[in-house]
Order: C-alpha cells, then structure tokens, then sequence
C-alpha cells in the first residue's frame, strides 16, 4: 500500500515538473519571439498557470485527503472563494516580503507580482489543494513531524526547496557581468523553478530512502 | 583576407589618447603608442610620438630603479634616440629619397622594440611586492586567528576561559629555537634583498620583538593542539551528551558568515558588500519572526515537558504572517491539542507588538537603504539623501533633523539619570544649531539672510556636553568596580557612555543621516525588549546579531568599500584648522560609527545579563574578536593571492585599508569589554 502510493506521488510529481517543461519549450514552438529570457514575463505566466491547473487537476483526480462527508454545493464555493482569496493574500504578501527585501517599490512593480505569483503557485496552491483553506492545518503540516501522510511530507519538501533556490537565486544579482538573465527577476524566478522541480524529484526520492522511519500518525 | 588583429595592452590606451589628443603623456603609464593608429601621420611626427613616449618610459624606469642604465630597455631607447638624430639629420639636408624612408622605418622599429622592453622592465617593477613583510604579516594574523579558533570550546564554556599556555620546559626551548630560526631567516633576506623590504627597514630591537610575538604564539598554538589531543586519548569525566541541536538561525549564521567570508574573493562582491549584509540581516529577521511565531503559536499534542524544546524543520514563509489568526484553542475542526505557550514567556498585547517587531525592522531596513546608494554598480541612481540634500529642500531636511534629535533623545533617555538626562537635551539642541550655523538646516524664525559660520562654538559646546555625560558614566563604572555588589549603577554608567557617544555620533553626522541613528537606537530598543530577552538566546548569537547590525549600519550610513565615501568633514567639526590627531579620531568614530554603536550597545546588554549568565561578557568579547579575525585574516590570505589582479589597487586595497581600521577599532572595544568583565579570567602562566 505504501509502496503504490509513493509511485503515486512519483508520477504527480514528475507529471508536474513535465510541465514546467512544457511550459518553457511549447509556447516557443506556437509563438514567435518567445524566449525564456526574453519574454520572461510572459513565461512566468504561462509557468504559473500550468503547474497552477496541473495541481487543481491532479487533486481533483487523485483527491489524497478526501474527507467521506458530502458537502453542500454552497460549501464548495464558499470553499473556493476561501481558496482564491488565500491566494490573493499570500501572493500580496510574497510581494512585500520580496520589497523589503530590496527589489523597487514603484518601478519593475509587475515583474516583482508575477514573482510572487509564481512563488505562491510553487508552495501556497499546493497547500491550498492538499490541506484546504484551513490555517492550522498549515501550521500542522510545517511543523515539525507534523506531516501525516506522504503527500504531505512532498508539500513540506517542495515548498522549502522552492524558497530555498529563490533565496540562492538572489546571489548573481550584484555581480556586473552584465548577462541577460541578471535582469531582475529572472535570475530569482529561475532559482524558485529548479529548486520546485528539485524539490518534486528529491521528495519521493527522500520518502522512499527513509520508508521505515517514518511512521505517519493515524488521524 | 583581413589579418588577425593585433592584442595590445591596456595600459597602451592612455598613451595613445594622450599623444591623440596632444596632451602630456601621463607620468606614471607604462603602456606603449599603438603605432596604427598614428599610421596616417609623416614619419618624422610619427618618430616623435614614439620618441616623447620612450622618453617618458625612461624618466619613469629612472624614478623607479637605482640601476636604470643597466637595464635593456633603456639601453635600446638610447641606441634609438642616435639613429633618430642621424635620421634628423639627413631630413634636414633634405634628402627625400627611398634610403630615408627606409632609415625610418628602421629607426621606427628600433624604437618599438624599446618601448615594448621598457614597459616590460616597468611593469615587472611595479607588480613586485615586498613578499617578505607581507608573509610576516599573514603569518602573525594567521597565528592569532588559529589560537582564537583552536580556544572556542573552552572560551564558550561556562567557565569562559581563554589561556595562552606557554608553562612546559620543551615548549620554551621551541620557543628559544624559534627565535633563533627567525633571526637568521631575517638576516639571510636583508642582506640578499634587492629590492626595498619594510620588514628589513624596521630597527633590529622592533624586528626581534616581532619575531619572539610569532614564536611565542606558535608555541601557544602547539600547547593549545597538545592539550586537544590529550582531551581526545582520556576519557571524558562526566559524559553528558551534549545535545545540541542546530535552530535556522544557526545555520543562518554559519551559512552567512561562510558565505560572506568567501564572496570576498569576488571584486563585485566586495564593491557591493552592502547587498551581502542588507540580505543577511532581512533573513536573519524573517528567521526571528519564524521562532516568535513557533514560540507564540506552537500547536502540538505532546506534554508540556517538551514545550520549550520542539524545534521545528520545515516552515513556509508564507505562514507565518497566518500565525496570527491562530489563536484559538479549540475551535477547529482539527484533532489536535490546545494552543501552549511557555509560561515565561509574554501575554497580552505585548505578544502582537514582539510578533510585529521583524517586520518594523524589516521596514526600517528597506527605508535606510533607500536613503544612501552605496556601493558602484547602482550608485547614480538619485536616493532620497540626494533629494534631502539639495538645496531647495532645506526645510524638509530641517523638519526630518528636529524629528530625528527628538526621537534620539527619547529613545536614549530612558536608562540616563536627570543630569545626564538634562545634558543630553542640551546637546542635541546645541547640535541641531550647529547644524544651523553652518547652513545645512535652517530654524524655522530664519527665512533666509543669516551669514554661514564654521559653528565652531556651538560644536564645542556639544563637545562638553558629551565629555560631561561620558566622565558622568565613567565615574559611575569605576564606583561600580569598588563596589563590587551594585549592578544598576554599573548598567547606568555604561548606558550614560553609550549616551555620549550616541550624542558624538549625532553631531558628527549629516543632517541626512540622522534618521540612521534614530532607527539604530529604534531597532536596539525593539530588539531588546521583544525578542533578546524573550527568546533567550545566548550570548554568542546575540554578539553575532549585533555584529550583522553593525556591519549593515556601516552601509546604511553611506559608508561603501572605496576611499571616495569617507567623510572628511566630520574631521573638521569644531576645529579652526586641520589638526591632525583629533581629525583622525572624529573622521574615524564618524566612518565607523555604526558597528561601534552596536558593539557598546553589545557591552550593556551583555552587562545586563550577567544576572542569567555569569560568562555572558567574556563570551561576547570572544565571539566578537573571533567574529572580526576570521574575515580579516581570509581576506588577507585572499588578496595576496590576488595580487596580480586587475582590480588590486582601486577595489581590494581599500577594503584591507577599511579592514585594517575596523580591526583597532575592535581591539579597542574588546579592551572595553574586558575592562567590564566581572568574571576575568584571562590567565597567562
């Protein structure tokens, strides 16, 4: 049972860090003048959009907490109402933290929100389509040995790995070798995405290593 | 087919623009003309470019070496120097014809090779460095560095121990030889050096006493290593096993002081430093908010008895600004237990303030930086102390520097006694109209007309002021030394001295700059109140924090890693005329008033705390001197191996000179520290 589903969460994974790919090479092929480095704002979009319906998808399909209660139609969009102004609200807040950091209050303003749009798809939409609108359940998760279940040990993993390689992604700014993807936020944005995919590869990789360690507590 | 073209020098360049623009040759190039370019030109001036450019090569190589008429370069340049005034010759009898054209070419070529040698024999002069004294130099710091980091475990024990040991009979023998050793290496190079040695111009009494300071350290480090390797064979007395597990904010601190260390190898790096450190400090604060919010918001099952022990592996940084809406025990859907916060810990609306406190620090970081542009890359780029200081906002400037002294005053006044309260106002009002007499701000009855004074006056009166309040805190240390039994007039004493300097600080700054010292008073404030002391953190994290602030003030104030930033009027602040002594101490206390501020405010919190923890002072003195050793000497190693870098003399020399200054004045403050440890215990057998 553990083992199917540890394969489970290896192909959603890779199914996910597939579309990033997808996303940096397809729209080459349907548009013109699409580069990664040259049209970045329009890859983050288009980035943030795929992993964004990849995941609402693959929950839906997968659905790996489902609880068993029916819920009332008006539950599920009061729910998703919840859902979307989470997100809102952590993309606002990826924006502060990303000012305070250091990046220009008034100039290059949809560079820094596309950022944080594509930091809140790599961790904050996880956690909504895993754990739900539900605070504490966030808390939960991120603390730790709090994780109950592979999925969730995946979303802690993931999201670490993805603030960490934007973290390091911030080093090549103050060198002046003057490069194309020095401009601010690709070097940022370019960081968060390999450290989201590494993080999607390293994940199953890690539960696998460590399958008898862990012992997830019952709900 | 088009030839391969040719490589010069860069150093060609500024020849060739001086002799393009018909401008003097500048002294000190070693390059030669790029003899294409003046291709166009008859050969008579083009033998005249070359040969302005070989004299000017010459007279250098004879300022430069004793022995000049030995060398090949110049030899050749002479040889050429005849031909030309052959071929002069025959030009003048007006003989035109091939013979002469090709004695030019001739005496062209001859020329050129001159040059090329000469530029050879300078550049190789120039790039010599006087390895014997900078090995001396490495050797020494290394040495020290080696010791601190070798005594560590013993020196952030409780007892906080540092010992030089020097006891055992062999070792004094080494020490003996070592002597000796030195002496005749010394000997063998001053008496075969070629070229001049600094080491070897120093007097025979100062140079043996360097060389007993490097063997008396080697024998130390020996012994320290000894005595490791025996603590290793025994067996340990009472095996606890020391669980010491690592929280972020250690391995923020390691990953940041290692990462710093090596980023000084990058050029760039070290022209924007202020972006290391204004990065460090924004995590370091996003880390805190992290373990507030743990501390605060902890949701578990397990019992109390762990409460204060659960370290947390993963967190999101976007959850912990959700941590507030928590708060409540039971009311979810979730099985898990009740909310537990440990019981020492701060209820009420002060919880809301300490969980605040990062993110004002974090705003007050981004609104410094914003304030002075520092650094190269991005230093054109207008900030608002450019806006402030330009002089149709004289009266904003005014506003925002009568603010800043109010605040500073609050913020100082708490912990002074009424004298020294009474004495503080006064001087920084006797600040704000030294900044009137000499034109930066205006008072708000002054519309204009009032005549611009040096305000040597009033700054001498500030100057009293702050002696005043500096002999108050003074005379109240050395009674708490007597009294051995009294730490709340020990604590005063120290903060009155922190005080009077405050006050030096504020009145040898720009106007522009005052808002910098309010937010370093501020953050101290905030920091101490709502985070240090609640989260309990121990000594050596607080020196490290403190010594992340001081760096990161160091920039917010304007200072950058070249000469260009230093502020050389601060030297002339109540003084008619340049004199040189305290000159060089206001220029300097002004250049580093940031990281000296946090490390006196460093010494009275420390003070403070030596009710928890009796080695708190020691530790921090340690933690500070090893702190500051551990970039100076890598960088010293760093830069000589980059000697021969382009950059050597306009971005890594001026930071060793910063380096340099930031080390005495280190010294400086762990002298002050040590003088303050109740808990001496710096023995020397």
């Amino acid at each position: 049972m553990r083992e199917a589903e540890v394969r489970r969460l290896l192909a959603a994974n890779l199914l996910c860090a597939l579309a990033i790919v997808l996303a940096t090479l397809g729209p080459a092929l349907l548009l013109d003048g699409f580069s990664v480095l040259g049209t970045h704002l329009t890859w983050l979009c288009i980035c943030s959009v795929c992993v964004a319906t990849l995941n609402i998808i693959l929950h839906l399909v997968f659905k790996p907490n489902q609880s068993p209660k029916r819920r009332s139609f008006g539950h599920k969009i009061s729910r998703f109402l919840k859902c979307c102004i989470y997100f809102f609200m952590s993309c606002i807040l990826f924006h502060a933290i990303i000012v305070l950091y250091g990046a220009p209050v008034i100039e290059l303003v949809t560079e820094t929100f596309l950022f944080a749009v594509l930091l809140s798809t790599f961790t904050t939409l996880q956690c909504l389509c895993l754990l739900g609108p539900n605070i504490q359940a966030w808390i939960r998760v991120f603390s730790k040995n709090g994780a109950m279940s592979i999925w969730e040990s995946s979303l802690q993993i993931t999201s670490v790995c993805t603030i960490l390689g934007a973290w390091f992604g911030a080093f090549p700014i103050p060198l002046d070798w003057d490069r194309p993807w020095q401009v601010w936020p690709i070097s940022c944005s370019l960081g968060a995405t390999f450290g989201y995919m590494a993080g999607l590869i390293i994940a199953p990789l890690w539960i696998h290593w460590n399958r008898k360690q862990l012992t997830y507590k019952s709900r | 087919p088009p030839a391969q073209p040719e490589h010069v020098q860069q150093t060609d360049l500024a020849s060739t623009l001086a002799i393009g623009l018909g401008l003097p040759i500048s002294r000190n190039s070693v390059g030669n003309l790029i003899l294409p370019v003046v291709g166009g030109k008859t050969m008579r001036e083009q033998l005249r470019f070359v040969h302005l450019n070989g004299f000017q090569l010459s007279r250098l190589l004879q300022e430069n070496i004793p022995a000049y008429e030995k060398d090949p370069g110049y030899e050749h340049f002479k040889i050429a120097e005849k031909s030309h005034g052959n071929w002069i010759k025959l030009y003048l009898e007006g003989n035109n014809s091939e013979i002469l054209l090709n004695l030019g070419k001739k005496v062209l070529k001859q020329y050129l090779e001159a040059l090329k040698t000469l530029s050879s024999s300078l550049s190789k002069q120039v790039a010599q460095y006087d390895m014997y004294s900078m090995m001396v130099g490495t050797v020494i710091i290394m040495e020290v560095l080696i010791l601190l980091l070798l005594s560590v475990p013993k020196a952030l024990s409780k007892q906080a121990e540092f010992e030089v040991p020097l006891s055992p009979p062999l070792f004094s023998l080494l020490f003996y030889l070592m002597c000796l050793m030195l002496c005749a290496v010394h000997v063998i190079v001053c008496t075969s050096a070629e070229s001049l040695c600094y080491f070897c111009s120093m007097s025979w009494l100062t140079a043996v006493g360097v060389m007993m300071l490097i063997s008396a350290l080697m024998c130390g480090i020996l012994s320290a290593v000894a005595k490791i390797l025996e603590n290793y064979r025994l067996p340990p007395k009472n095996p606890v096993a020391s669980s010491y597990s690592w929280s972020e904010i250690d391995v923020l601190i390691l990953a940041g002081t290692i990462g710093h260390v090596l980023s000084l190898g990058a050029s760039s790096f070290i022209e924007e430093e202020h972006q290391t450190w204004y990065f460090l400090i924004n995590t370091l604060c996003l880390l805190l908010c992290q373990e507030l919010c743990r501390n605060n918001f902890l949701l578990k099952e397990c019992d109390p008895q762990h409460s204060t022990n659960v370290k947390q592996n993963f967190d999101s940084i976007g959850e912990s600004s959700k941590c507030k809406n928590i708060d409540i025990p039971a009311a979810s859907n979730s099985k898990l237990g009740k909310v537990t916060s440990s019981s020492e810990f701060i209820k009420g609306s002060d919880k809301w303030i300490s969980l605040a406190t990062p993110w004002i620090i974090l705003i007050c970081c981004r609104l410094l930086r914003s304030l002075n542009q520092t650094g190269v890359q991005w230093a054109h780029r207008p900030d608002f102390g450019h806006w402030l200081t330009s002089s149709e906002h004289k009266s904003e400037l005014s506003l925002l520097a009568a603010v800043s002294l109010l605040m500073i005053f609050f913020l100082v006044q708490r912990r002074c006694s009424l004298v020294s309260k009474i004495a503080m106002a006064l001087g920084l009002l006797g600040v704000y109209s030294y900044r009137a007499a000499i034109g930066n701000v205006t008072f708000p009855w002054q519309h204009g007309g009032k005549d611009i004074s040096k305000g040597i006056t009033e700054a001498r009166f500030v100057y009293v002021f702050v002696l005043g309040i500096v002999f108050s805190g003074t005379k109240d240390l050395l009674k708490s030394q007597v009294i051995s039994s009294d730490s709340s007039t020990k604590s005063t004493g120290l903060w009155e001295v922190y005080s009077g300097l405050v006050l030096l600080a504020a009145l040898l700054f720009r106007p522009h700059n005052l808002p910098v010292l309010v937010f370093c008073l501020l953050i101290q404030t905030m920091m101490t109140k709502y985070i240090w002391i609640p989260l309990k953190f121990d000594a050596a994290q607080i020196t490290i924090m403190h010594y992340w602030f001081g760096q990161a003030f160091f920039y917010f104030q304007g200072n950058s890693n070249g000469i260009a930033t230093v502020d050389i009027s601060a030297g002339f602040v109540g003084l008619d005329s340049y004199v040189e002594i305290p000159a060089i101490f206001l220029t300097a206390f002004a250049t580093y008033a940031g990281p000296f501020l946090w490390a006196i405010h460093l010494l009275c919190y420390l003070s403070s705390e030596v009710r928890r923890n009796s080695a708190a002072v020691g530790h921090g003195c340690f933690c500070y001197a090893l702190m500051r050793s551990i970039p100076v000497a890598i960088y010293v190693v760093l830069v000589t191996g980059l000697r021969y870098h382009l950059f050597i003399w306009s971005v890594f020399s001026p930071k060793l000179l910063y380096e340099g200054v930031h080390v005495f004045i280190t010294a400086a403050v762990c002298l002050f520290f040590t003088a303050m440890d109740q808990n001496h215990s710096y023995k020397v057998q």
